[in-house]
């Protein structure tokens, strides 16, 4: 009953503003660059059809687009995989439309904008290209949004004994939201994680979450700032590695990266 | 299929929508027939239609300690917390697990959104005003944010936001939790309040019923929206208290807003929540039904009831007396569900008269006073998101 969960790696999806995939990023990290995150992310990922590709908002292309990735070096049919997605805002750009609408004109909304607008947009695309009828989620958890949804994939994964999609996405905006919730940073990172070692199996996550922590690390600024270097540079070097995630008030999620 | 789980016990539960604040009001309503639905009076721009609101909200601002969560959405939930003794009986279990040991999830559809419409309607220079500007108010974890300082929790804590199954999902995330060992009790909340953005959006999707919604009837017309929280406290134990059984969550594969033609990602919940509940169809007293009263839904869901159970099954819809609380529905009916259990009785399908003649063996129209041991929820989202909860009587 110590709630250690270990989940072994069988894929990485990655896209950064000049970082098309997980190669990329595994190079430029293992040469001690730190990836940029300004700028668009430039997703258009294969999985959707052309014409969801230009309807789908910019959030469920990065999404999709990294989900994608891990899917194909897992080699897993996403079909078959559950699948958790995590972000921090959701998308800004629709949220942002939305209320400047409302104020303005709200018999004007658009319908498509509406349904658009759910923080699971990226699940359903995703489940609808991929033909997926497994059990999908969409959660949010502040700037502990990649540990709680890395976690509660990893939860999924052992209480199913099944592999799992987990991706974690968000997209900078500009208007008033944005400049309130200081977001300016483009990030998509996915795993298919695995409570059994693979033949695809990269490297291991050993989880466990800390809620006794009076030194827990604070909950500010955003999920990549906190998750992104430690854990992606320890997997593009094949190190091992510890680290401590802020996982909400007063708790950590304590990760052991198990080359 | 997956493999049954061991029960577990609902040991605190309420509700608070627009029938009134806790249990009581709740099966008060539900027996008088009485709707909380009333023209809407909540849009600044007249939309004509029924609403299911909760009165008081605009004069009950939160405690002055959490003051930089005050939003509609939080004040809802600090009122609901507050009803049959709720934060209570969460207070003591968290003092006898362990802070640590105790999850609270949350899940809501829209969050907090309705303050980051009133900062957009209140621009300065293009920037939020300062009274707004909390980046507290606009994330879609404002209600997780809010609770986990107002309860102390230190357990895993996250909002799901898929849409209309959110707070139904949250059993199940719960249900994970417990049985792996992670946690030894979970709070659940499920918290969804009035908002320009879902009557307008609904608006646009031409899915909202000019007057009361009538679920599953043929002259049926839409949804009436309506806002609520509800809370569950899970654990092993509980001497006395009902049971979730099981539950299954699935995907449609097929549409952002339609459901499924066949309903077949809410065949796949069903049969899953049969599987981890270790019953069949024929042992289901009760089916609280998504029954939104959108032409699409109820008639999917209404052959999907006719296929999978049998003629004797007792099901409906009870969004003739709440609306549909969007992510907060999941919660609301689940409290439905196990008021069900508790006082004995089938809650029938308020305002509707002539019923989809698929469906017409198995929906209540009227109340009907029976023994109810098992009870079903569904509830399904947009993103063809969907979850159903099975609930038991004590053991």
């Amino acid at each position: 009953m110590n709630g250690m969960l270990t989940v072994h790696v069988d894929g990485i999806g990655w896209r950064s503003p000049g970082l098309a995939d997980w190669a990329a990023a595994r190079a430029l990290l293992r040469d001690g660059g730190s990836p940029a995150l300004l700028g668009a992310s430039g997703a258009s990922p294969a999985v959707l059809p052309p014409n969801e590709g230009r309807r789908a908002p910019e959030t469920v292309r990065l999404a999709c687009d990294v989900a994608g990735q891990a899917c194909t070096m897992a080699a897993r049919e996403p079909a078959h995989l559950p699948c958790v997605f995590a972000s921090m805002h959701g998308d800004l750009a629709i949220t942002e439309h939305m209320c400047m609408t409302l104020a303005a004109n709200p018999l004007e909304l658009s319908p498509t904008k509406f349904h658009n607008s759910v923080l699971n947009a990226a699940a359903g695309y995703w489940t609808v290209a991929t033909q997926c009828h497994a059990a999908s989620n969409a959660l949010s958890a502040s700037g502990a949004s990649f540990a709680a949804g890395l976690f509660e994939a990893a939860v999924e994964a052992h209480a199913n004994e099944a592999p799992i999609l987990f991706t974690a996405y968000d997209v900078g905006a500009c208007g008033a939201l944005a400049g309130a919730m200081r977001a300016e940073a483009s990030i998509g990172v996915a795993f298919v994680l695995n409570p059994e070692r693979s033949a695809h199996t990269v490297a291991a996550l050993r989880l466990r979450h800390d809620g006794d922590g009076d030194d827990a690390p604070a909950l500010r600024g955003s999920w990549f700032d906190a998750a992104l270097l430690p854990l992606f540079g320890a997997l593009a070097h094949g190190h091992c590695a510890r680290l401590r995630l802020p996982a909400g008030a007063g708790s950590a999620l304590a990760i052991e990266v198990l080359a | 299929m997956p493999s049954r789980i061991p029960p577990l016990a609902i040991t605190a539960y309420t509700a608070t929508s627009a029938l009134g604040r806790g249990r009581h009001a709740h099966v008060e309503a539900l027996r008088g027939r009485r709707s909380g639905l009333r023209a809407n009076d909540f849009t600044t721009t007249p939309l004509a239609c029924a609403i299911g609101r909760v009165d008081g909200l605009e004069a009950s601002p939160l405690p002055t300690e959490w003051a930089a969560h005050d939003s509609r959405n939080n004040r809802l939930a600090w009122l609901g917390l507050g009803a049959d003794a709720f934060l209570d009986a969460a207070r003591e279990a968290i003092a006898r697990h362990g802070a640590g040991r105790v999850a609270l999830l949350a899940g809501t559809s829209t969050a907090s959104i309705g303050s980051t419409e009133a900062a957009f309607r209140s621009l300065e220079d293009g920037r939020f005003p300062a009274a707004l500007a909390a980046p507290v108010l606009h994330t879609p974890h404002s209600l997780g944010l809010f609770l986990q300082e107002a309860l102390g929790t230190r357990g895993p804590c996250s909002t799901i936001a898929t849409a209309c199954s959110s707070s139904a999902k949250i059993f199940a995330q719960a249900e994970r939790l417990i049985r792996l060992g992670i946690v030894d009790a979970a709070i659940l909340a499920g918290v969804d309040t009035l908002c320009g953005s879902v009557l307008f959006g609904f608006n646009a999707l031409e899915l909202v019923s000019p007057d009361a919604c009538r679920p599953f009837d043929v002259a049926r017309r839409g949804i009436s929206i309506g806002e609520a929280a509800g809370f569950v406290l899970l654990e092993r134990e509980g001497a006395g208290a009902p049971r979730l059984l099981g539950y299954g969550e699935s995907s449609d594969a097929h549409h952002m807003s339609t459901p499924h033609p066949h309903g077949l990602g809410a065949r796949l919940a069903l049969a899953d929540a049969f599987a981890r509940a270790g019953i069949d169809a024929r042992e289901v007293d009760y089916v609280n039904l998504h029954g939104t009263a959108t032409v699409k839904n109820d008639e999917v869901e209404a052959a999907v009831l006719a296929d999978m159970f049998p003629p004797t099954t007792r099901a409906s819809s009870t969004k003739g007396w709440t609306g549909h609380t969007l992510g907060a529905a999941g919660i609301l009916e689940a409290v439905i569900s196990l008021l069900a259990i508790e006082h004995g009785f089938v809650p029938g399908t308020l305002n509707t008269e002539v019923a989809e003649p698929a469906c017409s063996a198995q929906l209540a129209l009227a109340n009907e006073e029976r023994a109810v041991r098992v009870a079903l929820s569904n509830s399904f989202g947009f993103g063809g998101n969907n979850c159903t909860l099975a609930f038991g009587c004590a053991a």
